[in-house]
């Protein structure tokens, strides 16, 4: 049972606390576990928009819901065909661990841990005490060099977009944050809504950087390259040692996994788009 | 500016993703059908610098990387982690040892 729950945990990041909060904790801890996949009970997926402009998906003719019962409802298309297709494209098994989309919105939705924005905000910033590209070592020269040769030019495009200092350090406590860049960040993330910022701040633990993740949030890195740098230490070591698939590869894919549908949760989720077309002249 | 591929070829790696996972009537699919028409959409039509286009490729970009590395990942954890751990027996033939097979051997006298 404790073996579950710490499976849980690793599969659906902070959703775990749903089987403390929602009364129907054991049909979520069979339905979310990574380990035990479910048979898939249904043929056809499709998207249709309820009166109220939101999406829903459809397995055969049943309603999708979250693991906490309610109506799966997702904001706009893109979103809801993405979450289609996760469920689509699973063959006889229904493997949770691999829909990220689809466990980024149920988190949402449910709000399992029962936070509200200032909450999060205040989460996700504790990652900027802490944050990876601002712990340098001092030995070997090899790594020092790559550190600073890789995350410097972050860390300046960060300071200079957001117009504060964050600054690094190799002692064992970290850069002293000023508050302004505090309230700097507090302030921007304020600006996102409830939805994309259950994804950044997924984003964020993946990678275990504010930096990064803002890196890719605002399109200045790709996920691959926010990756590489997430994980440059363990990519240090891989060149001196050697690389083993069913740990190293294993973990960046599903860190690029994670940190890519974060990304795209986010975009999908704080967008409006509109669509000017030009005039026909004929 | 996040240095990405081409368009072209982000789509085209879409829709190999998409045949990979749906298998041959990929092309009735949603997601197909959604991709092909962004991919369409936003085409470059005047010499107007467009964030949204940027916005769109960094976008399709990532969902590349998504379908890509869930698909990776899902190889890899086949191969080596669906199946649990290994028993003692077979962790033991690894570095060419055998269990003992009945009590009574080493490590067993009082």
């Amino acid at each position: 049972m404790f073996r579950s729950l710490v499976r849980l945990q690793g599969a659906l990041g902070n959703t775990l606390s749903l089987t403390t909060v929602c009364p129907r904790s054991q049909f979520v801890l069979k339905y979310s576990t990574a380990t035990a996949e479910r048979k898939k009970f249904y043929q056809d997926v499709s998207i249709s928009q309820a009166e109220n402009g939101l999406y829903e998906v459809n397995l055969d003719r049943r309603k999708l819901k979250t693991p906490g019962g309610k109506l799966f409802t997702v904001p706009n298309e893109a979103l809801a065909i993405a979450v289609a297709t996760e469920w689509d494209t699973q063959r006889d098994t229904l493997k949770f661990y691999t829909m990220h989309l689809t466990t980024l919105c149920n988190t949402a939705l449910d709000n399992p841990t029962q936070r509200n924005k200032d909450q999060m905000i205040n989460a996700a910033l504790k990652f900027l005490e802490t944050d990876t590209v601002c712990y340098r070592v001092d030995e070997p020269d090899g790594l020092v060099d790559l550190q600073k040769n890789e995350w410097d030019p972050v860390l300046h495009w960060i300071e200079k977009r957001y117009n504060v200092t964050i600054g690094s350090s190799s002692s064992i406590l970290g850069p002293e944050i000023p508050e302004a860049t505090k309230d700097t960040f507090r302030q921007h993330l304020n600006s996102y809504n409830f939805w994309s910022l259950t994804g950044l701040e997924y984003v964020i633990t993946q990678l275990k950087s504010v930096v990064l993740s803002l890196g890719i949030i605002d399109r200045h890195l790709n996920v691959e390259q926010a990756v590489l740098l997430s994980r440059l230490e363990e990519e240090y070591q891989i060149r001196c040692w050697g690389n083993v698939e069913w740990a190293h590869d294993y973990d960046m894919y599903e860190l690029r996994a994670r940190a890519a549908a974060g990304t795209l949760f986010v975009h999908l989720t704080s967008e409006s788009s509109t669509v000017k077309r030009k005039l026909m002249q004929d | 500016m996040a240095s990405l591929s081409p368009p072209l070829r982000v789509c085209r790696g879409i829709l190999k993703e998409l045949r990979a996972i749906q298998g041959p009537s990929y092309k009735q699919s949603l997601a197909y059908n959604y991709v092909m028409e962004q991919f369409r959409k936003n085409k470059v039509t005047g010499e107007r610098y467009c964030r949204a286009q940027l916005e769109a490729h960094h976008d399709s970009h990532t969902y590349l990387c998504l379908l890509m590395s869930t698909r990776s990942h899902l190889v890899l954890h086949n191969l080596y982690h669906s199946k649990g751990e290994r028993s003692p027996e077979e962790v033991a033939g690894l570095v060419g040892l055998r269990m003992p097979t009945q009590p009574g051997g080493k490590g067993w006298e009082k």
